[in-house]
């Protein structure tokens, strides 16, 4: 090792000749975190999102690596966040790939005292049935004066301010057409 | 805002940081207040008294920007001679029936006026459809023809004049016996505010669910907004009102509403007395006759119809209007959880929604998710909605055993916000597309897929039905492109139809202005209209904030027309000038013929300020070149309400519906025309006139954390914020602590009629005791995250809460109400349920028991 190699391995002496005088990023690099590459540049797609949590809307790119979210940071292109975020956004990649998210149908049967699996595709004819089912219990015409009701108020739902304008558009138009009126979400709230 | 909003404060420091002043006002002592150049505290509940208190100061010594008061608000407009002010009888305005608590519209009207609200002059109605809801988008209907004014503003029956009587009594040492604010403080917030208000400089207001979740939640809102107006801070860059929603399409779910009374835009959801017929429905939203805007709502409801229900919609059947569920009353979510518990209600879907912790008293939403016949949860983490059969506070007390349980609980899991597309609305009204990022694990899908299958998996079962109610869903429009493995809908097909269409091309709108009322155009939410134009998804614009101006009018797309400040005509002069060079924004350009400037201008584009409306003329036509409040059937910004409100024309001071204390300034103690359901599961703390409120002694207030969200699903279960924020907490001042004997870091129970909850002291001087009507006040902070679930367990705050409800919008107080605390952890088991019985016992409490409501004698006159 030359002694302009050993000297330049100082972080002092890079501190106090290089460009970084406080001595906050290239001054005090190891020569392990030179060896490193953030997984931003590896990443081999990165997706323009928004953070999932509070109003402010702020931005996110989302990177993926081979088919697993591997960062998320905010967007510097926002003109509302400016690439900053939050601790709740900053924690958001723990939200997404966390390992007690749950993935798979879980079923409790009346009077069950646990969980029971079961397939999506059955749980969703099953669900289809109970919405029939209630709504044929429950549906009321007229009023006493004959007066059009055409509705059910056998079955409700509370959700929406955490989903996207599409889903709740969904939302409302899949259960107004079925006669379903008590539709509700944190606004409320 | 620092706590809650954190990145959205970066703009509130920059502004401090170029010399504007900060204030903080709130019971607790937070990372805002600390940044603040003043922080107050106040008494939990009292906003409307401080506030008043501005009012007057402002007008008492005439501060009121008066050429814009003149020319942008309703100042001016006589109100009819019947109308009695809650000044003269002690609380209540003129027109309440005691038989319902709720009141006769009528004499509060412009004069010369008939009542044209929705539900007509009786609030009742409106009440238990929460009515004024409907006003997010537009002022309620008027009829044509001018209005008597008074520019001099001297008539005595004025809106200036009412409103200085209104608020005489609001002196600073009224506020300081209400608030617990010192003179000194009040003082410095009014002169601070006033002076930085005018020609030159703009002051802006900003407020969360500190103010909504109030009994009288609407009003908070309301008395901001007449110091906002007075001032002259609407439509004006670095002015406003900015409501801080805190979820991340809270705004978009109300535009696009899972809301009972509402259809998409803010329609109406049809109710059965008041809209049998089509015509009936439509005329309930505008006036045939209407100025501005709302003029157009027949379009926009003729056109979400033919949106819903394509080919089968048609002039002859009035566009399927029968195909609509009809309201008959109250079915908001709380009315539902109680029906719940009494059997009716079935079945129930939970979509990113926690209410075992998220809604007020936590007990009789699980109870009543324990008496369904099924439930479908769908989340991203096993919540507390989903587990109460198993291990919830009730199975703990006994209340609820497994064995004995019937409730059917289907657990799907949902896509997370990177594995899905589609469009947020924060809180200013923005839209932002965010692209999918990977595919959901197992069997996580969005609701998006989730709603759309199940659709069609309804409809096909139904296939061939011939029954009468099962047109409406069999007709319905439900063919969007699917793609991927899963069969994934489209959400741009999606966000298409909201936008809007024309029906024999296919076409997008560019502007709501293109709906039609003949069933050639269909659209989804009208005020979305534009944010497909030219067939490009305008809410996946991503210009980099620092390539464009500072309004930034290419990242993203807002509601309506890609206006960034809503009604910033006022940022003009009535002749078109800006008011100040300093604070110019929207200016008319006589050379271009055209309002010009660095926002979208919110006014017809080359409507001449000099434009006078022929006689007779109606919608957009009928409003002068000076109206700048499009959206109000006057075009004026309303200081005083004439209809739409449900408890009263202007703010009024009344205490939470649980207080320590007597209503300092009139007989009637609080809102009398909250939305209440009295009921033996839903007792309230007894509070004055009523006996035993020092059963009950302190104030108790709720918040959020920075670390956690809502309800916590989406944040106990995170490792770096479970790590930040590891437990359940109660902030108390030394001064309680002692009174107490609570130790730091050592346990504590808090107590209401509802239930008892536990949690970790935190001794601080964040919360400072009160001087309030001669007395020593301490209040009580908590946060409500907490739940049994998550890496971090504990105790829920909303457990603590009963349900009483703003009558406007059927939001609950619980950002206040009163409470006992003691030392050491709560009883467990069977004990608990005990230990509340003693508590209900001593607070003189059974189950016949109804809290008054009147409080004062509706007959007398002052
Ligand atoms: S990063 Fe924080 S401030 Fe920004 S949207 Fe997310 S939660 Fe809100």
């Amino acid at each position: 090792m030359g002694v302009r190699t050993w000297l330049g391995s100082w972080p002092v002496y890079r501190q106090l000749t290089g460009s970084d005088p406080l001595g906050l990023g290239a001054a005090a690099k190891s020569a392990r975190s030179k060896e490193l590459t953030a997984r931003t540049e590896t990443a081999d797609s990165v997706a323009r999102s928004i953070c999932p949590y509070c109003a402010v809307g702020c931005g996110q790119r989302v990177y993926v690596k081979d088919g697993q979210v591997t960062q998320i940071e905010g967007d510097p292109d926002s003109p509302i966040s400016r690439g900053r975020l939050c601790p709740k956004g900053a924690a958001s990649k723990n939200l997404v790939t966390s390992e007690l998210r749950q993935q798979k149908v879980r079923y409790r049967r009346p009077y069950g005292t646990e969980w029971e699996d079961l397939d999506l595709a059955t749980a969703m004819d099953m669900i289809a049935d109970r919405v029939i089912a209630a709504r044929d219990a429950t549906w009321e015409d007229v009023d006493s004066d004959g007066r059009p009701l055409h509705r059910t108020l056998g079955f409700a739902s509370l959700g929406g301010a955490t989903l996207d304008n599409e889903e709740n558009y969904l939302i409302k138009k899949l259960f107004t057409a079925l006669g379903a009126l008590q539709i509700e979400n944190q606004a409320r709230i | 805002m620092a706590e809650c909003h954190p990145v959205g404060f970066q703009w509130v420091m920059e502004a401090k940081d170029r010399g504007a002043t900060v204030i903080h006002v709130d019971p607790r002592f937070t990372r805002t207040s600390a940044l603040a150049d003043r922080y107050v505290p106040i008494r939990a509940g009292t906003d409307i008294a401080f506030l008043g208190g501005i009012v007057n100061y402002i007008l008492a010594n005439e501060l009121d920007f008066r050429e814009y008061v003149l020319a942008y608000t309703n100042a001016a407009t006589i109100i009819s001679e019947d109308f009695r002010d809650a000044e003269d009888i002690d609380g209540l305005f003129s027109g309440f029936k005691p038989d319902r608590h709720a009141y006769d519209s009528t004499t509060w009207q412009y004069e010369g006026q008939p009542t044209l609200t929705a539900g007509g002059a009786d609030t009742n109605n409106q009440r238990a459809t929460a009515g004024p809801l409907l006003h997010e988008s537009h002022g309620p209907p008027l009829a044509a023809g001018d209005h008597r004014r008074d520019e001099t503003l001297r008539d005595p029956r004025c809106v200036y004049q009412i409103l200085k009587r209104h608020f005489a009594r609001y002196t600073p040492e009224v506020v300081e016996a209400t608030c617990g604010v010192s003179r000194e403080a009040f003082q410095a917030v009014c002169e601070a505010w006033t002076r930085n208000s005018g020609r030159e400089r703009t002051t802006a207001l900003v407020y969360s669910v500190g103010w909504t979740q109030h009994s009288v939640g609407v009003q908070y809102i309301r008395t901001g907004a007449i110091i906002q107006a007075l001032l002259g801070n609407m439509g004006r860059p670095g002015g406003g009102i900015l409501a801080l929603r805190g979820h991340a399409s809270i705004q978009g779910s109300t535009d696009v509403p899972t809301l009972f009374n509402l259809l998409p835009g803010y329609l109406p959801m049809p109710h059965h007395a008041l809209h049998p017929t089509f015509d009936a429905w439509v005329g309930s939203m505008s006036a045939p006759d209407q100025k501005g805007f709302w003029a157009s709502a027949r379009a926009y409801a003729t056109s979400l119809l033919k949106a819903y229900w394509g080919d089968a919609a048609t002039a002859d059947n009035d566009y399927c209007y029968d195909y609509l569920p009809r309201m008959t009353g109250d079915h908001g979510t709380y009315e539902t959880a109680l029906s719940m518990i009494d059997g009716t209600v079935k079945g129930y879907f939970l979509l990113g929604q926690n209410p075992a912790v998220g809604s007020a008293h936590g007990r009789a939403q699980r109870l009543g998710m324990a008496n369904l016949d099924w439930l479908v949860v769908r989340d991203l983490f096993m919540i507390e909605s989903a587990t109460f059969w198993k291990d919830g506070p009730e199975v703990a007390t006994g209340e609820v055993v497994p064995e004995r349980c019937a409730t059917e609980v289907f657990f799907l899991p949902a896509a997370s916000h990177v594995e899905k597309e589609g469009t947020f609305t924060q809180t200013q009204r923005l839209l932002q597309w965010r692209e999918k990022a990977v595919e959901p694990p197992g069997d996580a899908r969005s609701e998006l897929w989730f709603f759309y299958h199940l659709g069609r998996i309804i409809r096909r079962k139904l296939a061939g039905s011939t029954q009468a109610r099962d047109r409406a869903i069999l007709d319905l429009t439900w063919d969007y492109p699917e793609s991927g493995a899963e069969s994934d809908p489209s959400a741009e097909a999606v966000l298409k139809e909201l936008n809007g269409y024309e029906v024999a091309t296919g076409k997008p709108l560019s502007t709501y202005v293109q709906a039609r009322d003949d069933g050639s155009t269909a659209v989804g939410c009208w005020i979305y209209t534009g944010v497909y134009a030219d067939g490009v998804n305008q809410a996946a614009r991503r210009k980099p904030g620092s390539e464009q101006s500072w309004v930034a009018l290419e990242w993203g797309w807002s509601w309506p027309l890609n206006r960034r400040i809503l009604y910033n005509r006022a940022s003009a002069d009535p002749q078109g000038r800006p008011w100040s060079e300093r604070k110019a924004y929207i200016r008319w350009d006589d050379k271009q013929g055209k309002w010009i400037g660095p926002d979208v201008p919110d006014f017809e584009p080359t409507k001449h300020p000099e434009y006078r409306p022929p006689e007779g003329a109606t919608g957009p036509a009928g409003l002068a070149g000076d109206d700048a409040f499009i959206m109000q059937a006057d075009g004026k910004a309303w200081l005083y309400v004439p209809s739409g409100l449900i408890d009263g024309p202007l703010p009024t001071h009344y205490e939470p519906v649980e207080s320590p204390i007597r209503n300092p300034l009139y007989g009637q103690q609080a809102n009398p025309a909250r939305r209440a359901y009295q009921r033996p599961d839903n007792q309230l703390n007894p509070s004055p006139p009523e006996a035993h409120s020092d059963v009950f002694p302190y104030v108790l207030a709720v918040g959020r954390l920075t670390e956690h969200h809502t309800a916590g699903g989406m944040s106990r279960n995170l490792r770096y914020l479970a790590e930040l924020q590891p437990a359940m907490f109660v902030e108390v001042s030394p001064e309680l602590a002692a009174e107490r004997g609570l130790e730091h870091l050592g346990w504590a129970h808090l107590v209401t009629l509802r239930s008892a909850i536990e949690a970790r002291v935190v001794v601080t001087e964040r919360i400072t005791p009160l001087r309030v009507g001669g007395r020593v006040l301490h209040q009580i902070w908590v946060p409500y995250h907490w739940g049994g679930q998550g890496l971090t367990r504990g105790d829920s705050a909303n457990d603590l809460f009963g349900i009483v409800l703003d009558p406007n919008v059927l939001i609950q107080e619980n950002k206040v109400g009163t409470c006992d605390i003691r030392p050491g952890r709560r009883p467990t088991g069977p004990a608990l349920r005990d230990y509340i019985a003693e508590y209900h016992r001593r607070a003189g409490v059974t189950p016949e028991r109804r809290s008054p409501i009147v409080t004062t004698d509706p007959h007398r006159e002052d």
